[in-house]
């Protein structure tokens, strides 16, 4: 690692010219070990890597490169050969010496270990053959492949602070904005505002003091792009930040992460001190007369505190309670001076689209969206991840193609986008195009990338009412139409899951929901009725099933389903009894077990208990069973 | 438990003298003491109110208002259940009634005098792995009732 100070542009240069010049001699292998790398293992099986080319004394020859996150989280730990891009997928420490054996020493491809899309469907055995990446445009995430994200040289061989090195060589703050605007990059946070017209209106706001933040809270549960970008990349996401304090004329920036990403934190915290040590922060960046210092801030656990004003009152160091806009941040944003909020995906973009040009970034997309957008594809598809798609893509090719739809032997019913402030959008739907107005004209909104995809096995009642909780226990309560609504929303799905539900609360449902909309004072609460709105607009069917038939099509809600022993198919073995929490399972006269179904909670634990050679516990329609008078589930 | 530690004041004292003063300093002065502390003595908070110049009702307010900060010690043992959407999909909510079933803690109220503790999280954004359970700091994916028996078999072998 060079520390030195890089102190000019010519500097800069002539370091990132000699590191993309030196011939690598050693064969690069990368594994993936950002979070959930980690949590599959990956460590694990790095030292195990680390121990097998020590011993085979491979160290000249092969240089292991522990990356972030290469978004095939399926099929994490992974391990990518270069330059063949041969690529392993679900490493654990026993397949190493194997591998090492045979392909880092022998040069063979072991197909055992290859990834295969199916039995019979034959072996990817290099990168470019998974069918994942069919589709994807991987502009930001192609990165993490090759990419030590602790290491500033390594930023600089992929032509890291190129970027920069252009901004600061001659062009003008109005010239930097002037090509962000004529790009078309739009927000990635979820409202999709024009980042060039936002650097614009706080550049011409008035004062001396300005400042830039990034947005890393990233509150939508199901949604880990920014994690991933954070995890791999930070210093791409440093850099925008340095071009967009240039622009804006702000002299500080603030990089705030939510807590409950440490290692994000971890990884930023290192990037800024590197980036400190080389003097691309801090005073007379690269000799020029700029000066720019960055600042890292560390959420506290509060899903309001992403969205902007809320965020801004959390870095002065206090609640995270959002106001009352306009006047918006670029306005009167951190301790009332003018402010730029970008979200993370958005700040690592900048970099892009000033290094390649608006005329490259903006030849792919939608005529009003433009680019790729990253998207946390999960849930009930085959494969998840990480997938960075060009906008204009529809639904159906990121879940189909690059999803490869659903899992084997079931079908997918829906997909929710943009997390509690979204919707879900059903599968006839999925021609639609992915940018922001046309899912937005659908009920949903395209949010800022989750994607989590459902099957017949999700309830959508179910679904909805876990969205509401969140939004009930996340709401800050400032405002009534929020505090209330959601309270008022909850009460209402709770009592359609337990079987109670009339016609006349779905009518409820949808008022409510309409007057948070109008009423609430952030949009927290103005779309935390989306769901609701949605599933009434999409879904209607399923909810009256539930209403008026008293049934749950999935099986899902506790109220509406029980469970039942088959003596047919019963064993004997008694293993139900032994599982049920409440001891609602007793042996009848007749030798068989019996549910008792008044003290049954419905939590499945017998079924799951019965050996699958016997399988004699159903589940059924609480109808069938004429004991509506029974223990009632959640 | 207060009386116990006789060296409170000195290391509130050293996390006081490392934050620059400064409101806006208040959540990272937080952060600092439940690090060093596993939680958040009242003394600090006091201490905070002082230093930062502000109420220390306003310092309760923060303390509060996010869900990170909390002002009970920790037991030995945490366990956190992400409740993300990937996760409830893949059945978040039965694993975290069957964890405290299995550690004999009543769902809601994990943390009554037990050396573990059950805690929910929005989402830890490991989505591909749902559903997730965290072990003491120890990412665990693509739980199943069958390793969460496994997991409370480890943690009393641990006690
Ligand atoms: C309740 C709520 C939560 C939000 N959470 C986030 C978030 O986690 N990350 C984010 O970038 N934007 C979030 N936003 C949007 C921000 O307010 C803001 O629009 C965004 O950070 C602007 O950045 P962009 O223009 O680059 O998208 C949230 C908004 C609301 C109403």
């Amino acid at each position: 690692m060079n520390l030195r100070k890089v102190r000019t542009v010519g500097e800069l240069q002539n370091l990132r010219l000699r590191l993309q010049s030196s011939p690598r001699t050693r064969r690069l292998v990368s594994l993936s070990t950002a979070s959930c790398g980690r949590a599959s293992g990956a460590l694990e099986v790095a030292r195990a890597l680390e121990a097998e080319i020590k011993r085979r004394g491979l160290e000249e020859t092969v240089e292991l490169r522990l990356t972030g996150c290469h978004g095939f989280c399926q099929l994490e730990p992974d391990l990518i050969i270069f330059p063949e891009k041969i690529f392993y997928p679900n490493l654990v420490p026993k397949k190493i010496p194997l591998l090492v054996e045979e392909t880092l020493v022998g040069g063979r491809l072991v197909p055992e270990l290859a990834f295969s899309p199916g039995p019979g469907q034959g072996m990817c055995a290099v990168l470019e053959e998974l069918p994942f990446l069919r589709k994807q445009v991987r502009w930001l995430l192609e990165r993490h492949l090759t990419l030590d994200p602790d290491s500033l040289d390594s930023y600089l061989e992929q032509d890291g602070f190129l970027a920069l090195e252009k901004v600061l060589s001659g062009l003008s703050p109005e010239e930097v904005i002037n090509l962000v605007l004529a790009s078309g990059l739009r927000g990635r946070g979820g409202a999709g505002f024009p980042t060039g017209l936002k650097w614009r209106l706080a550049r011409e706001a008035g004062g001396e003091d300005k400042y830039t933040i990034c947005n890393g809270d990233e509150g939508d549960p199901g949604a880990y792009m920014d994690r991933g970008l954070l995890e791999s990349n930070p210093f791409s996401v440093i850099e925008g930040m340095i071009i967009g304090g240039y622009a804006v004329g702000a002299a500080k920036g603030f990089i705030y992460i939510r807590q409950e990403y440490p290692l994000a934190i971890e990884r930023l915290e290192r990037a800024l001190e590197k980036a400190r040590a080389a003097g691309l922060l801090g005073k007379n960046i690269l000799g020029t007369d700029f000066s720019f210092e960055l600042e890292l801030v560390r959420g506290a656990g509060a899903f309001v505190s992403g969205e902007e004003t809320a965020l801004i009152a959390s870095i002065e160091g206090r609640r995270a309670f959002p106001r009352q806009r306009p006047p918006f941040p670029v306005v009167r944003g951190l301790w009332g001076r003018p402010t730029v909020i970008n979200n993370v995906e958005t700040w690592a973009n900048v970099p892009l689209v000033l290094q390649r040009g608006p005329a490259w970034f903006s030849r792919v997309g939608t005529s009003g969206s433009k680019g790729t957008k990253i998207f946390s594809l999960v849930g009930k598809v085959r494969y998840t991840g990480l997938v960075e798609v060009p906008f204009g893509l529809t639904l159906g090719e990121v879940i189909d193609e690059v999803g490869g739809g659903a899992e084997p032997g079931r079908q997918i019913k829906a997909v929710q986008t943009g997390g509690p402030s979204g919707g879900c959008l059903p599968a006839s739907l999925f021609q639609l195009p992915l940018d922001y107005e046309s899912l937005q004209q659908a009920g949903s909104i395209m949010g800022s990338g989750g994607m989590i995809v459902i099957d017949e096995s999700t309830c959508l009642v179910d679904l909805i009412l876990y969205f509401l909780r969140f939004a009930r226990e996340e709401s800050c309560g400032q405002c009534a139409p929020c505090r209330l609504g959601t309270r008022q929303m909850v009460r209402l799905l709770e009592k359609i899951t337990r079987g109670e539900g009339q016609l006349e609360d779905l009518e409820l449902l949808q008022k409510i929901g309409w007057t948070m909309r109008e009423a609430s004072l952030c949009g927290l609460g103005r779309t935390a009725a989306n769901p609701v709105l949605s599933a009434l607009r999409h879904f209607r069917q399923e909810l009256e099933k539930h209403v008026l038939d008293k049934e749950c099509p999935a099986g899902v809600c506790r109220g509406l389903i029980s469970y039942q022993i088959e003596k047919e198919r019963c064993s004997g073995c008694q293993r139900c009894l032994e599982s049920c929490p409440v001891k609602a399972i007793a042996m009848a006269d007749d030798g068989y077990p019996q549910i008792d179904q008044k003290l049954c909670t419905r939590c499945g634990l017998c079924q799951a208990a019965c050996p699958p050679d016997f399988s004699a516990i159903d589940k059924i329609n609480r109808k069938e069973t004429g004991s509506s008078a029974g223990a009632r589930g959640e | 438990m207060m009386k116990n530690e006789p060296n409170l004041k000195d290391r509130l004292e050293r996390l006081v003298a490392s934050i620059p003063a400064g409101r806006s300093h208040l959540i990272l002065f937080l952060h600092r003491v439940q690090q060093e502390f596993g939680y958040l003595p009242e003394e600090a908070l006091a201490r905070a109110a002082e230093y930062f110049t502000v109420s220390p009702a306003e310092v309760y307010g923060v303390v509060t208002f996010y869900s990170a900060f909390q002002m009970k010690p920790r037991p030995q043992h945490e366990l956190v259940v992400c409740h993300g959407t990937a996760c409830h999909v893949h059945g978040a909510e039965a694993i975290h009634t069957e964890l405290a079933r299995l550690l004999g803690v009543e769902p809601g109220k994990e943390d009554q005098g037990k050396d573990v503790t059950i805690r929910r999280v929005n989402c830890l954004g490991c989505c591909a792995l749902a559903p997730v359970v965290v072990v003491d700091g120890e990412y665990q994916g693509r739980v199943t009732r069958n390793s969460l028996e496994k997991i409370v078999e480890r943690l009393s072998g641990k006690k």
